[in-house]
Order: structure tokens, then C-alpha cells, then sequence
């Protein structure tokens, strides 16, 4: 079951979004904008569309004329990153986690001490039967039967949310042609930059900086990285028979190494700007959920790199579980964490598309 | 702190920062001060969204040309011929270079917004619109080592001779006094003080809204006319249109407006028609009904439309009143149902084929034999739900202001004052006695603003 989203939000959102209507200055900041003077009337599912298109840049909070003091209280990054958030957690499956972490930083805390204590009690009790490298403290075996269900257990999750997302904002049957679109937008994030490709008004007031861009860049691009390395270490381990550990100049290696420097500083940097940054122009509520998870991302990188660092040491085995933790909360809470927002965004740059 | 600055700037709108700016960039000290909070700084320029530019071929987001007579041809239509033409070319030949200046001064340019393509060759438009321009001015001006005071009501200028001596100011509860070597007035009209506009129009005054900002209230200017510094204009000149009757006092900026009027009947309080609904394109008849409007019992109008019509409009900012019947909406609109429902079928009844009506057109679809007749885009009133709004009168800025020269130099009868220059709304009268052509007044400003600033600098340094 999918719960109800918060109407306060949403006719908050639909307030704003009609005085917006009206008035039509910001029409070139963002794919919102467009979107949202093709209308004159937004339905719930209309308004959870507008959210998912923005991404906070603020560029339209410090143009507008009409933020509090004056009584119309424009704040539209914060009404539509409110939505953005009850829309995420309405949708995810299953229901009875779904609110936990989105906006409880500790909750993702928490979880990463139960995933790094259940990688800890593996090693412990399956331990390795032998083996190279990392697989001197737990087997592949053993690696691949706690994985496999972590990576497909959040995507079956996310298959069932972005399929509630895709009804109630009234998608329709998906071309290639759409889902090109989006992905070029997404690649470049290229509402990332405002209508003037100079980036968002994120850390410093009203300053337009492109920060936050190269920033998330660096995190999506680190993440895609270290991916791919473990990607293509499956692929060199099954297909071609040469299982882990490699050299540096070996495509899991570089790739990860890569990866990791990409995801650890992305990520580091993001936390630094979303401390600067006005926390009531975004949603107040998600901020610590939102910091959790940039610290438990940055921290899957930073242990990854350390691993690779002491890897001969005798730190390895803790390193391994700290790390192997990491990544388990990581996979398990992408659905129910500030992770879903790239699956969402997707999807509401295809319906944009469309 | 008496001769710290060589150069005080009053006012923080366009005209304010483009002279600061432009007079920082010589090297001078420049004070803003603001009579407004942070939060509201910037006048009236923070509700703009564009400039109108002269050019000779394809310039920014402009297409095609707009050349100097087209401009001053345009300017000349809607003044009646009231305008200075010295200063009114100048101006518009001045504009063209304004624009990359603007680019190199923060302002970013957008195509025509949704609904405004009319003016595609004509006005650039603001990304973002004017606040987004006063932010970036602010930001550059900071740069440039200009100082901003927010807050800081500027009381009296000391008039002495020809030569301004002192600037009186009040910040943070307690009063101030500098010496500067020049100073430039840019803190706009006087429109909202109601005390002087019902003074200057009568008690009708009380009911209009004001568009703009609340902190116009004209104190330098009525200081320095005091003090027998030219003067042009009059005070009941204003610019003023309809906008929604639910707006707030102050500061409803662009969205207040609505654009219904020539799709829709128009009656006063006793549900009586009282000029031609469908004259001309709405964009050449909106200044007009502020004052139609301003004219009618409590200054009052009521707009009347229906279920066909109602996707012919912009959206309002907020929606219309709806009901099922014409008696059902006068009642929510204090009307006399009866006669409301006698002027809607009188009306109906005067309108004839209507098969050629075009929106966007003057289609010539007019009634016959009422008075007044409503000459295009008369359908009757028939598909219910209806709709209403009601129009109430917006001032969007006065015309009574300081005249100036080319120079933007302020004067008394015995000659220019040395160190004093105006820019922006609160000398726009020296340019246009009546009428308004829209996004002239942000080109007023730019190219007096910087005007006043390189004058004021080269005096001072
Ligand atoms: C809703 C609306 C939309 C408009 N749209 C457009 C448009 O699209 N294009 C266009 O060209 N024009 C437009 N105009 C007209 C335009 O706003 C003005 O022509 C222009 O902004 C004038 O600039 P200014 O700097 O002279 O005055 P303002 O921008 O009004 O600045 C005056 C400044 O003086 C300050 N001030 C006042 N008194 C004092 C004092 N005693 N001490 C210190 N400071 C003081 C004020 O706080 C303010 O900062 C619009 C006006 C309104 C109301
Ligand atoms: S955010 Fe403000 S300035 Fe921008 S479109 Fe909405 S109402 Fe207008
Ligand atoms: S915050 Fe940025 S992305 Fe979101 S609506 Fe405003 S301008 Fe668009």
C-alpha cells in the first residue's frame, strides 16, 4: 500500500505555484517553469511533477519579489522540496520503513552500526576458507550471497515507487525518444546550471555559483565510477576467470581508485556547502536525513580508498567490514534515503519529455 | 563622518545603482543609502521585468531592428506628443549601449516571457526579472567598494546657493548627517504617500492600490521642491492601470494584474456598463482603465465573463469568483442582481454574429445599439459557470519630479546646482509629461542613472 501524500504541502505548493502562474519572471531558470504556465489548474499529481523537476536551486527564491516579509511568502524551493520529500516517502515500498530516514540522519547512523556489526559478525563466523586479498577475510562466496540480494532487493523496491510515481503523475507509455532527452538532461545536469549556465544561488545567497554542479557531478560521476569497478571485476572474475585481488593498473582498480577520490571529495564538499547554505530554503525537516546520507556516500568512498591504502595491514579485516557495512546500509537504504531523488528525477525529466 | 564620501547616492532602485556603479567605476567613495530593509531594497525596479532597447540589427535576446525614430515614433503615440525630445532621444539612442553594459554589470537576459511575445523586438527581458537585476547590481556595486546603508531615510538635502551642502538621514532610529561632494537623487516618485496623492487627485486617491514599492513616498522630492529646485510635471500625472481588486495596499507588483477586460463586460457598483470593453488590444487599453476605473462610485469596477472565455486570459493570481448564475455572482459581488442580469441581457441582446471572433485580433465582432458599444470581441454573457473579478485602481508610479538637463543636473531659476543630479522615476517628467510606453522607465533610469553617476564623479574627483 502507497500511503496518502500530505495535502497541507501539497496546496501550499499549488498556492505558490498559481502566483507563479501569474506572474511568469522565472520562466527561464528551470524546467519548472515551462512545465508549470502550460497549466492553469494543478492537480495533486501536477504539483508532485513540478517537485520532482526542481532540484533547489534557489535561483527563483532570491528573484522572487514576493518572499516573506511580504504576505504572499513565496519560498517555492521549500514548498516543492517538501512535496518532493512526502512524495518520495509515499511511494517507497515497503510502507513501514519508508519514513524512517529521510529526514532521521541518526536513523541512517544507526543503520550503518547494525550493517557494519552484521559485516563484522560474518567475518567473523563464515570467515574465509582461503583466498587472496580481501577474500582472505571473507570468501566470494560469502560476498556475492550478502550482495546480490542487496543490490536487487532496493531496485525491486524502486521498481514498485517509480511505478506509483509514474500513475499518479499520469505518465504515459515511454518512446526512446523520451528517455534520451531526459538522460542528456541529467548527464549535463543541465538545469543544475540556471537558464544561464551559471550554476545555482546555493552557499552564498544570491550569488550564482556553479559549486553545487561540479560538486553533485563529481559524487554521481565517483559513484558511476566505483560501479563500475565492481562491475567489471564481476565481469573479469566470471568471464574471463581472473578473480580479485588486482594490480593498480587493472580496470577495477583505476576505475575505483577514481571512484572513490571522485565520491569522497563530492561528497565532502557538499556537506561543506549544505552548511552554508539557508536550511528554510530547502526542507528544514530532511536536512539531517539529507547530511546522513551525504556522510554514509562519502564515507563508502573514503573507506574504499583507505582499504586500498592498508589493504596489507593488519587493520584489513575491520577496514573491510567498516567499508562492506557501508555499502550494505548504502544499497539497502537507496530507496528510503536522499538516493531515490536521482531515480525520480529521471522519471520526471521523461514525463517532462513527454 | 561629514566628508568621507565624495559621493551619496539616495535611493537603491536601478537608477541608484547603475549611477553608484557607474560613479564607483571612476574610483569616487560612493554611499547608498536606502531608505528600505534589505529584504525590500530596490523600489520599484524589483517588480520589473524589462527594458526597452533601441537596436540596429539583432542585439541579446532582441530580434530583427528597432531604430531610433520606430522609438521615438512609439514614445510620441502614447504621450500625445507631451515629451522632451532632446532628452527622449537620447535616451533611446543611449539604450543600445545599455544593454551589454547591463550583461557586463550582472544582468542576465531572457527570451519574451509566456504571453508577452508582442514584445520580443522591442523589450529585452530580465531573467528572473527586476529583483534578480537589483541583486546583481547590489552584488557588483559591493565589488566596486560602493558602501550600502539599508534603512537609512534620507530627511533633507541643505540646499545653500547652488550647492547642496549636507545630506540629513535617519538610520537606525537616530539622525545623520554627511557631506558629500555630490549627491544623486534616485528615490523615484512620491505615489506612495496617499496623503499627497489624495491632495493631488482628490479623496478618490484613498481607494487606489499602489503596485510598487511602499517606501516611494516622495520625502526628497518634496524637500527639494520646497526649497525652489526645478520642478516638472503635475502632481495628479501618474501612471495607473486596473489590477485586481484583492490586491494588498502595496507592493502587488505584475501578478495583480488581469488581462479579462476585452473578453468580459465591465460594470461599476450599480451594475451599470461605462466604456467599451473591446476598444483596442489589451496591452494598448490597460493604462487607460486605471483611470476609467478611478472614475467610477468608490472606485470600483467589476468584470463579468463566462465558462467560454475563461482560457483567453493569463491566470490570475488569484481566482475569479464563479457561480452558476448572474444572480449568484452579484450577490457574492454586492451587486443588485437585478440590474446586473438587466445589463448582461441588454448587452446579449446587442450582440450580433459572432463567427468571426479572433482573440488576438481586433475582429470587429461589436455590439449595436447600446451605449457604450463594445466594438470587438462582444459575445454574449450566456455559459454559465460566470465569472467575476473586481478592478480597483493601480498606481504604478507619479510623473511630478525634479527637471533636469542632459546632464541629468538639477536646477533652481537661477541655475544648475553644482553638485546635485537626478535619475530614474523621480525625473522621468522631464522626459514624459503623459502616457507611458512600456519598459521605458528601467531605460530612463539606466541611461540617466549613469549619466548622473559619471557627472557626479567627475565633479567630485
Ligand atoms: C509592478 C510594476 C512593474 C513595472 N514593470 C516595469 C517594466 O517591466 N519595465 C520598466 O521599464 N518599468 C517598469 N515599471 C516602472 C519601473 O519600476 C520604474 O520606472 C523604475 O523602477 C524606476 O527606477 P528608480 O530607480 O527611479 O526608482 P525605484 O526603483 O522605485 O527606486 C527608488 C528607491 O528610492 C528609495 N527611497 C525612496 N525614498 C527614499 C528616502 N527618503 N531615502 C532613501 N531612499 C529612498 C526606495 O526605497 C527605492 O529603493 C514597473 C513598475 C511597477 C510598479
Ligand atoms: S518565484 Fe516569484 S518571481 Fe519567480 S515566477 Fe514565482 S512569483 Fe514570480
Ligand atoms: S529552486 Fe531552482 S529548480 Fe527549483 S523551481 Fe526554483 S529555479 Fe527551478
Amino acid at each position: 500500500m502507497q500511503t496518502e501524500m500530505n495535502l497541507d504541502l501539497l496546496s501550499e505548493a499549488r498556492r505558490q505555484a498559481e502566483i507563479c502562474n501569474a506572474c511568469r519572471y522565472c520562466e527561464g531558470y528551470c524546467s519548472v517553469f515551462p512545465a508549470l504556465h502550460s497549466q492553469r489548474a494543478f492537480s495533486d499529481g501536477d504539483i508532485t511533477q513540478l517537485a520532482n523537476l526542481c532540484h533547489n536551486c534557489r535561483g527563483c527564491y532570491y528573484a522572487c519579489q514576493y518572499t516573506a516579509p511580504h504576505e504572499f511568502e513565496l519560498n517555492l524551493p521549500k514548498a516543492l522540496a517538501e512535496v518532493r520529500r512526502d512524495s518520495w516517502e509515499s511511494f517507497a515500498w515497503p510502507q513501514p520503513v519508508a519514513r524512517r530516514f529521510q529526514t532521521h540522519g541518526g536513523a541512517i547512523a544507526l543503520a550503518f552500526v547494525v550493517g557494519w556489526a552484521a559485516l563484522f559478525w560474518a567475518l567473523r563466523s563464515i570467515g574465509s576458507s582461503g583466498g587472496d586479498g580481501f577474500y582472505a577475510a571473507l570468501s566470494h562466496s560469502a560476498m556475492v550471497a550478502i550482495f546480490l540480494p542487496t543490490f536487487f532487493l532496493p531496485l525491486a523496491s524502486l521498481a514498485i515507487s517509480l511505478n506509483r510515481y509514474w500513475r499518479s503523475v499520469g505518465g504515459q507509455r515511454l518512446r526512446f525518444q523520451h528517455i534520451t532527452t531526459a538522460f542528456s538532461k541529467a548527464a549535463r545536469m543541465k538545469d543544475l546550471a540556471a537558464g544561464h549556465n551559471e550554476g545555482c544561488n546555493f552557499e552564498d545567497e544570491d550569488r550564482f555559483s556553479q559549486a553545487r554542479r561540479h560538486v553533485h557531478q563529481a559524487i554521481m560521476y565517483g559513484f558511476i565510477l566505483c560501479f563500475a569497478a565492481t562491475g567489471t571485476a564481476t565481469v573479469m572474475h566470471y568471464v574471463f576467470a581472473m578473480p580479485a585481488p588486482y594490480p593498480l593498473f587493472s580496470l577495477p582498480k583505476l576505475l575505483g581508485l577514481s571512484g572513490g577520490v571522485l565520491l569522497t571529495v563530492g561528497c565532502g564538499a557538499m556537506g561543506v556547502l549544505k552548511l552554508r547554505a539557508d536550511r528554510n530554503l530547502g526542507d528544514p525537516g530532511a536536512w539531517g536525513g539529507d547530511m546522513g546520507f551525504i556522510l554514509l556516500l562519502g564515507f563508502v568512498g573514503f573507506s574504499g580508498l583507505l582499504l586500498y591504502v592498508l589493504g596489507s595491514t593488519t587493520a584489513m579485516p575491520t577496514l573491510l567490514a567498516l567499508h562492506l557495512g557501508a555499502v550494505l546500509t548504502f544499497f539497502l537504504l537507496t530507496p528510503f534515503t536522499k538516493m531515490a531523488h536521482g531515480f525520480y528525477r529521471l522519471a520526471a525529466l521523461i514525463k517532462d519529455a513527454q | 563622518m561629514t566628508t568621507e564620501y565624495d559621493i551619496a547616492v539616495i535611493g537603491g532602485g536601478n537608477a541608484a545603482l547603475c549611477a553608484a556603479m557607474t560613479a564607483a567605476e571612476t574610483g569616487a567613495k560612493v554611499l547608498i543609502l536606502e531608505t528600505a530593509p534589505k529584504a525590500y531594497r530596490g523600489g520599484n525596479s524589483r517588480h520589473t521585468r524589462n527594458f526597452r532597447c533601441m537596436h540596429e540589427g539583432p542585439l541579446g535576446p532582441l530580434v530583427d531592428d528597432y531604430n531610433e525614430d520606430e522609438y521615438f515614433d512609439d514614445l510620441m503615440k502614447v504621450t500625445g506628443g507631451k515629451t522632451n525630445e532632446k532628452l527622449a532621444r537620447l535616451a533611446i539612442r543611449t539604450s543600445e549601449e545599455c544593454l551589454p553594459w547591463m550583461q557586463e554589470h550582472g544582468v542576465r537576459f531572457q527570451p519574451p516571457l509566456s504571453g508577452t511575445l508582442s514584445l520580443a523586438r522591442t523589450n529585452a527581458f530580465f531573467m528572473g526579472g527586476g529583483k534578480s537585476l537589483v541583486n546583481a547590481y547590489y552584488r557588483t556595486a559591493v565589488g566596486l567598494g560602493v558602501d550600502v546603508l539599508y534603512e537609512a531615510a534620507v530627511t533633507h538635502l541643505q540646499l545653500d546657493g547652488d550647492q547642496v551642502t549636507r545630506v540629513d538621514y535617519t538610520h537606525n532610529g537616530t539622525s545623520h548627517s554627511i557631506s558629500p561632494k555630490s549627491v544623486i537623487v534616485a528615490s523615484g516618485g512620491f505615489q506612495a504617500d496617499t496623503n499627497w496623492l489624495t491632495r493631488a487627485w482628490g479623496p478618490a486617491a484613498q481607494n487606489f492600490l499602489i503596485r510598487g514599492t511602499p517606501y516611494n513616498r516622495g520625502v526628497v522630492l518634496a524637500d527639494l521642491l520646497d526649497q525652489n529646485v526645478r520642478q516638472v510635471g503635475d502632481a495628479d500625472q501618474c501612471h495607473a492601470v486596473a489590477i485586481d481588486g484583492r490586491a494588498p495596499k502595496f507592493d502587488g507588483g505584475i501578478v495583480t494584474r488581469l488581462d479579462c477586460v476585452p473578453f468580459s463586460v465591465v460594470v461599476n457598483k450599480h451594475a451599470e456598463r461605462f466604456y467599451d470593453e473591446g476598444e483596442d488590444v489589451w496591452p494598448k487599453r490597460y493604462a487607460i482603465w486605471g483611470r476609467l476605473v478611478a472614475a467610477q462610485p468608490d472606485q470600483v469596477g467589476y468584470v463579468i465573463s463566462d465558462a467560454k472565455s475563461l482560457n483567453l486570459f493569463m491566470p490570475s493570481v488569484f481566482p475569479p469568483l464563479k457561480a452558476d448564475s448572474l444572480e449568484e455572482l452579484a450577490g457574492m459581488m454586492d451587486l443588485p442582481p437585478a440590474k446586473l442580469r438587466e445589463t448582461v441581457d441588454g448587452f446579449n441582446a446587442a450582440c450580433g454574429d459572432t463567427s468571426a471572433f479572433h482573440p488576438t485580433e481586433l475582429d470587429g465582432v461589436a455590439t449595436h445599439g447600446i451605449t457604450p458599444a463594445k466594438t470587438n470581441w462582444a459575445r454574449p454573457i450566456s455559459q454559465a459557470p460566470f465569472y467575476g473579478y473586481s478592478l480597483r485602481t493601480g498606481v504604478t508610479f507619479t510623473y511630478l519630479g525634479l527637471k533636469v538637463d542632459e546632464k541629468a543636473q538639477c536646477s533652481t531659476s537661477t541655475g544648475p546646482i553644482r553638485n546635485l543630479w537626478a535619475a530614474g522615476e523621480t525625473m522621468a517628467g522631464s522626459i514624459l509629461g503623459q502616457g507611458y510606453l512600456a519598459g521605458f522607465g528601467m531605460t530612463i533610469g539606466t541611461v540617466f542613472g549613469r549619466i548622473a553617476g559619471q557627472k557626479a564623479a567627475s565633479y567630485a574627483n
